[in-house]
């Protein structure tokens, strides 16, 4: 029945925009896209994959406590993100436990504890939209949120941008001249859980770590300079999210699982064709033909 | 400030020991060094050579003793821009995505505002660093397609841009071509007369005696410290390596 839809490029692109739940899933994504595609950056550089994993798995009892005592979401995943990493720290220092184990035993049992409260807490949750996301169901209070959380997000990155990415690149330099790097860890950590928090209304706390490090390890691949390597990112991010919600509404596919999968599609196209790094060398290739 | 009192140290570190979660990396260490003196910091891997820097750059905190920079804290020392540290090659992400200029640049964030953007003075502190280690022609090439020897002096021109009076260089020759090594002994004489201070860690005997006034021989604290022709003697050497012999260090040649 809507298969006249797709006979010119020009519907397929204007007739979702007739909804205004598409609307908002549109806007609403890329803003969050575009937050974790600026952070993504970092983490890739920082080599904090595991970490993003950690922080965004272990929101999930704060959503469920806050959803059930009627406190905005975000509070308790917030919470529940910071004190994750706290915990983690505390028991890396205090066993000889290895730091990727104590990631991982630490956030699977904040998870775990997540699923356990749902199932306890016979409340209206809906249990499928935190683990896969629903940005085509967002609420308006939550559109507040993610626009006030966003803003915030790129604020504190866009002011710390430079100290960020010297405390990514030589931490002990950073120091040495005078620079607060504890303050600078905590900071990208704060960003880390905030942005976790918004990622997941768009994918989901299962999918919400691609959101944090494919966007930003397709653009390492594409580029030397820090400052481009920000901009591909985000800007990778964002179409992919929108490659993701108009495929999803096409084809009635799941939303959250469709923008991580043009994440990953572009992240692919990168890796084989990157002029540089890619396999192949593109610009090698071209240069040949000179 | 330049004149060599007897009183005013560049360095001054009294019995630091420095032990991570328990395990004791450093102990009792001494070093007094003044301005305008070379000192070669040498040691086994893990002898605490690194743990030596850290503490001075504040990087790692100390578990007892007292270390004054120029007679002041570390604190202030690190909020003055005195101390410059120049890494290993190996310490150091060959691929991040950054440029020489970028890196060079990085000298200055501390004296800079907090959104870290370069004044006219800046530019011009980075523009002399880089010519100074005539890397003038590469100013935009990314750290992964340099050279050891390139990229060395690229970290030696931030400490230079940062215009510190200390400069501590971890490994300052390993891994570089004739021509930095070259490089980096006429910019010491310079430092010298400059009045800077430096301490450099090396495995290289030849360059401990080309170099260094004063030599410091740690194991885990002080085996040996005083002038180079005093100390670095084949018998506090072997002490400081574990009793390995002199002739294996040097070559049978010496």
């Amino acid at each position: 029945m809507e298969f006249s839809s797709f006979l010119t490029l020009d519907s397929f692109i204007t007739d979702p925009l007739t909804h205004d739940f598409m609307r908002k899933a549109l806007l609403m994504s890329s803003l969050v896209a575009a937050v974790c595609g600026f952070l993504s950056s970092y983490l890739t550089l920082k080599g904090w994959a595991l970490m993003g994993d950690a922080v965004s798995h272990s929101v999930m009892p704060g959503v469920v406590v806050a959803y059930a005592l009627g406190l905005p979401f975000s509070l308790g995943a917030f919470i529940f993100g910071v004190g994750s990493v706290a915990l983690i720290g505390f028991i890396k220092q205090k066993s000889r436990v290895k730091e990727d184990t104590v990631i991982g035993l630490v956030f699977t049992g904040f998870f775990a504890l997540g699923i356990v409260l749902v199932s306890k807490i016979k409340s209206n949750i809906d249990l499928h939209s935190i683990l896969f996301g629903s940005p085509l169901g967002i609420s308006l209070s939550d559109v507040k949120q993610t626009i006030i959380i966003s803003l915030l997000v790129v604020i504190l990155l866009s002011i710390f941008r430079k100290d960020l990415m010297l405390y990514c690149f030589d931490p002990r330099h950073a120091k040495t001249v005078g620079i607060n790097v504890f303050f600078l860890h905590y900071l990208l950590l704060t960003c880390l859980s905030l942005a976790a928090v918004v990622g997941l209304q768009s994918v989901g706390i299962i999918l919400v770590v691609a959101m944090l490090i494919t966007p930003g390890a397709t653009a390492y691949l594409l580029t030397d300079k820090f400052d481009n390597m920000t901009i591909i990112s985000v800007l990778s991010a964002i179409i992919s999210s929108l490659i993701g919600i108009y495929i999803s509404f096409w084809f009635d596919l799941e939303t959250g699982g469709s923008i991580v999968l043009a994440q990953t599609f572009i992240f692919l196209f990168a890796f084989l064709f990157a002029p540089r790094y890619g396999i192949f060398k593109l610009k090698k290739f071209f240069a040949g033909y000179k | 400030m330049e004149s060599i009192n007897y009183q005013n140290f560049r360095i001054d570190a009294e019995n630091i020991c420095v032990d991570y979660n328990g395990k004791v990396a450093l102990y009792d260490a001494n070093l007094r060094l003044k301005p305008g003196q070379i000192c070669g910091l040498v040691g086994m891997n893990g002898a605490g050579k690194t743990t030596f820097f850290n503490a001075l750059t504040g990087f790692v905190n100390i578990s007892k003793g007292k270390i004054r920079i120029n007679g002041e804290s570390v604190r202030s020392a690190q909020k003055d821009q005195t101390i410059a540290y120049v890494p290993q090659n190996e310490g150091i992400d060959s691929q991040f995505p950054i440029n020489v200029w970028d890196i060079v640049m990085m000298g200055r964030y501390g004296s800079m505002n907090i959104f870290r953007c370069p004044r006219e003075s800046d530019i011009q502190a980075v523009k002399d660093a880089i010519e100074r280690v005539d890397l003038t022609d590469h100013l935009s090439t990314p750290i992964g397609n340099l050279s050891g020897g390139q990229r060395k002096r690229t970290f030696l021109a931030r400490a230079i841009a940062q215009r510190a009076s200390i400069l501590l260089l971890d490994e300052p020759f390993s891994g570089v071509d004739i021509r930095t090594e070259k490089l980096i002994s006429e910019l010491f004489i310079q430092f010298k007369n400059e009045g800077k201070t430096i301490l450099l860690s090396t495995h290289d005997m030849i360059h401990v005696r080309e170099f260094c006034d004063l030599v410091l021989l740690i194991n885990k604290t002080v085996v040996a410290y005083g002038e180079t022709s005093e100390v670095f003697t084949p018998e506090n050497i072997t002490t400081t390596f574990g009793g390995i012999s002199p002739d294996f260090l040097f070559g049978p040649e010496s």
